[in-house]
């Protein structure tokens, strides 16, 4: 087993890896930018090193600079956690090259599924299901027009080199094709430095599911049941929940088998996440693999009862699977929500800044990862994620209310975030229905926002409470925080010029 | 203590006075039971008769928010006494702070300590989400302390200079 080992990472991903190495008797290797210095990850590991500006690719993307702390350190493996490095195949090859064990695929099963086209290929030779497309790259606009019409519109214009929605074109008819391409090439270049795009038919509101596959060394490979992550913004997960609710134990068999199959293929271990898009008759076409540890991974562990950090680990220091498909069982239900640092009210812009206040739920059914904390400044250089909250119950119905409990004992103060946006979401009665797809958060979003019945005597409890902070002073507010009454030079009612001028910036 | 509160724009009297360790209070001339334990620094732990709320309270720059559950209220509160008190207060004497409206980054410098400035002279520019935005001098003087340097990132309320 390792001695010792570095996250290539920031945020809630590196607290809950180096949380594993703990658990595990593992010394771990937090790096950090120069913003980040008082960052929760930082605190919770045994060394930590600095690896200079807060842009990624001074820092978190700069592979010599990693590798470097790793030989200073000592480290024996590298845990990449999900984004920045943890599907840079050159990333895993220095590894290697350096004598670190990279906790994670071969470099070259990144490579055969990096590239969405390529791994149409080989899933194309190993007999998966997927959806009617190009498997190569359009070379022309007649190519294109072609493909089109051979598989009927609508189609979807993808980036090769893609993710995230970058590069993605929903084309409905003829005449939108030829814009749409252009479009989708120069996003492609421009967020990927590679300007490939193929087509696939589009699927409307299909549902977004995807298949947790684990294998180790030695060619044992098994799936842990599935995550519906149907509920994105702008192609962006923002709830996941295990099981799916439509998945029954012959699909869920069926799909598995594929995702295993696929995972075969591309001669893949260690963790990894097999998507599927799942149009209304239930039939699934795989999408592409996720060649990490995804954000999502806890739905999964509580269903499981397995620990994916510390089996990747395991897996990656060269032992079996202890465990065989049979013996995966799943129990119970479970749904994450994404916290973000982003205001519900603006057009969900970030929202970087000062927490001032941070209550914690907790209780029954309740897990949540997290790296932050009451006095630390969200730096605005990285991705809004705060932190992940899981509620676990027996069925769908109690992990649901769970969840909802604990998000309204959930407050972060100072900063704005998304956690309004889950209560209306578990509470809007499609969701209570299980009646989800990629759509649906649009759908909503769209909907005039119906103010929740309020108590009548809120306002009084506001007023007095206002009266009664004030009488306290300072002594009733936290650190570093002005008493309420206001004796700004500014007129309280009057907004500041500054606001003013945002404003008017805001609506050019 | 009387206060004139404002919630979400409309306004409220509120007497509030300490008695025997409890509060007493009236609303708008209206009596209410109310009994208040600050359980830390910004929350409130408040019984009105006998109905229990927490409230939060968020103060962000010059801004405040009570949260009573999950609905947000924004809030202003002054102190009639204080307001007379302010109008003698809003003029040109003392040291004034300029601080800064909202996280972000300090883009420029325009000035240097000792300098004399006018009236709204530009001083600093924060810059946050890709916007700029030029903090002024609040009055004529001098730029007695300047807090911050180029690149120096800063939270809302942050101290940035202060003019003589």
């Amino acid at each position: 087993m390792f001695k010792k080992i570095l996250i290539a990472n920031r945020g809630e991903i590196a607290v809950r890896v180096i949380r594993a190495c703990h658990e595990m008797g593992i010394s771990a290797v937090a790096v950090y930018s120069d913003v980040d210095r008082a960052s929760l990850h930082v605190r919770k590991a045994d060394e930590a090193y600095p690896i200079g500006a807060p842009a990624a690719s001074e820092s978190y993307l700069n592979i010599q600079k990693i590798l470097d702390v790793a030989a200073r350190s000592g480290a024996d493996a590298i845990h990449p956690g999900y984004g920045f490095l943890s599907e840079n195949a050159k990333f895993a090859r220095a590894c290697a090259d350096a004598g670190v064990k990279f906790i994670g695929p071969t470099a070259a099963a990144m490579d055969a599924m990096g590239s969405k086209t390529r791994a149409r290929q080989a899933m194309e030779r190993a007999g998966v299901p997927f959806v009617p497309g190009t498997s190569r790259g359009l070379e022309s606009f007649e190519q294109a027009e072609e493909a089109a019409a051979r598989i009927g519109y609508p189609v979807m214009l993808k980036a090769a080199a893609g993710g995230g929605g970058k590069g993605m074109r929903l084309v409905h008819a003829p005449e939108e094709l030829k814009s749409a391409l252009e479009g989708a090439r120069s996003e492609a270049e421009r967020s990927f430095g590679d300007s490939e795009v193929y087509i696939e038919k589009a699927i409307l509101n299909p549902r977004h599911i995807e298949m947790q596959v684990l294998a180790d060394e030695h060619g044992n490979t098994v799936y842990l049941g599935e995550r519906e992550c149907s509920l994105q913004r702008r192609h962006q997960k923002v709830v996941e929940e295990a099981p799916s609710p439509i998945v029954d134990p012959d699909m869920r068999r069926e799909m598995g088998e594929v995702a295993v199959r696929v995972a075969q293929a591309a001669g893949y271990t260690n963790a990894g996440t097999v998507e599927f898009l799942v149009d209304q008759q239930k039939n699934f076409y795989f999408l592409e693999m996720n060649t990490r540890l995804q954000v999502e991974h806890p739905v999964t562990e509580l269903i499981t009862g397995l620990d994916l950090v510390h089996l990747q680990i395991r897996i990656a220091a060269g032992e079996r699977l202890p465990f065989t498909q049979d013996e995966v069982i799943l129990r119970g239900h479970a749904i994450e929500c994404r916290i973000y640092a982003e205001d519900p009210d603006n057009n969900y812009f970030p929202s970087p800044g000062k927490i001032t206040l941070l209550l914690l739920p907790s209780g029954p059914g309740i897990r949540r990862d997290s790296g932050m904390y009451e006095g630390w400044t969200v730096p605005m250089d990285y991705d809004p994620l705060l932190a992940k909250l899981i509620g676990y119950g027996t069925d769908r119905e109690q992990a649901t209310a769970r969840l909802t409990r604990a998000l309204n004992e959930y407050f972060v103060g100072g900063i704005k975030t998304n956690i309004s946006l889950f209560r209306r979401i578990l509470s809007d009665p499609d969701f209570r229905a299980a009646k989800i797809d990629t759509g649906f958060l649009d759908r909503l979003l769209k909907q005039p926002r119906v103010e929740v019945a309020t108590d009548p005597g809120a306002v009084d409890v506001a007023v007095i409470a206002a009266g009664i902070f004030a009488v306290l002073g300072s002594a009733g507010a936290g650190a570093n925080e002005r008493p309420v009454v206001n004796d700004n030079v500014n007129k309280p009612n009057a907004p500041s010029n500054w606001k003013i001028a945002a404003q008017k910036e805001a609506t050019r | 203590m009387t206060y004139d509160i404002a919630i979400d724009g409309k306004n409220y009297r509120l007497d509030l006075n300490r008695q025997e360790g409890g509060w007493s209070c009236r609303l708008d001339g209206r009596e209410v039971e109310v009994d208040a334990v600050l359980a830390r620094p910004d929350v409130l732990s408040l019984r009105i008769g006998n109905q229990a709320y927490e409230v939060k309270c968020e103060r962000v720059g010059g801004d405040l928010h009570l949260w009573v559950g999950s609905v947000r209220f924004a809030a202003e509160v002054r102190d009639p006494r204080s307001l007379r008190g302010r109008v003698r207060a809003v003029d040109d004497h003392g040291p004034k702070k300029l601080t800064a409206p909202m996280p972000g980054k300090i883009v420029r410098v325009l000035v240097r300590q000792g300098d004399a400035v006018e009236t709204g002279a530009g001083v600093l520019v924060v810059e946050a989400m890709k916007m700029q935005n030029e903090i002024k001098s609040p009055k004529k003087g001098t730029i007695q302390k300047i807090l911050v340097s180029e690149g120096a990132a800063v939270n809302a309320g942050d101290v940035l200079a202060i003019v003589e």
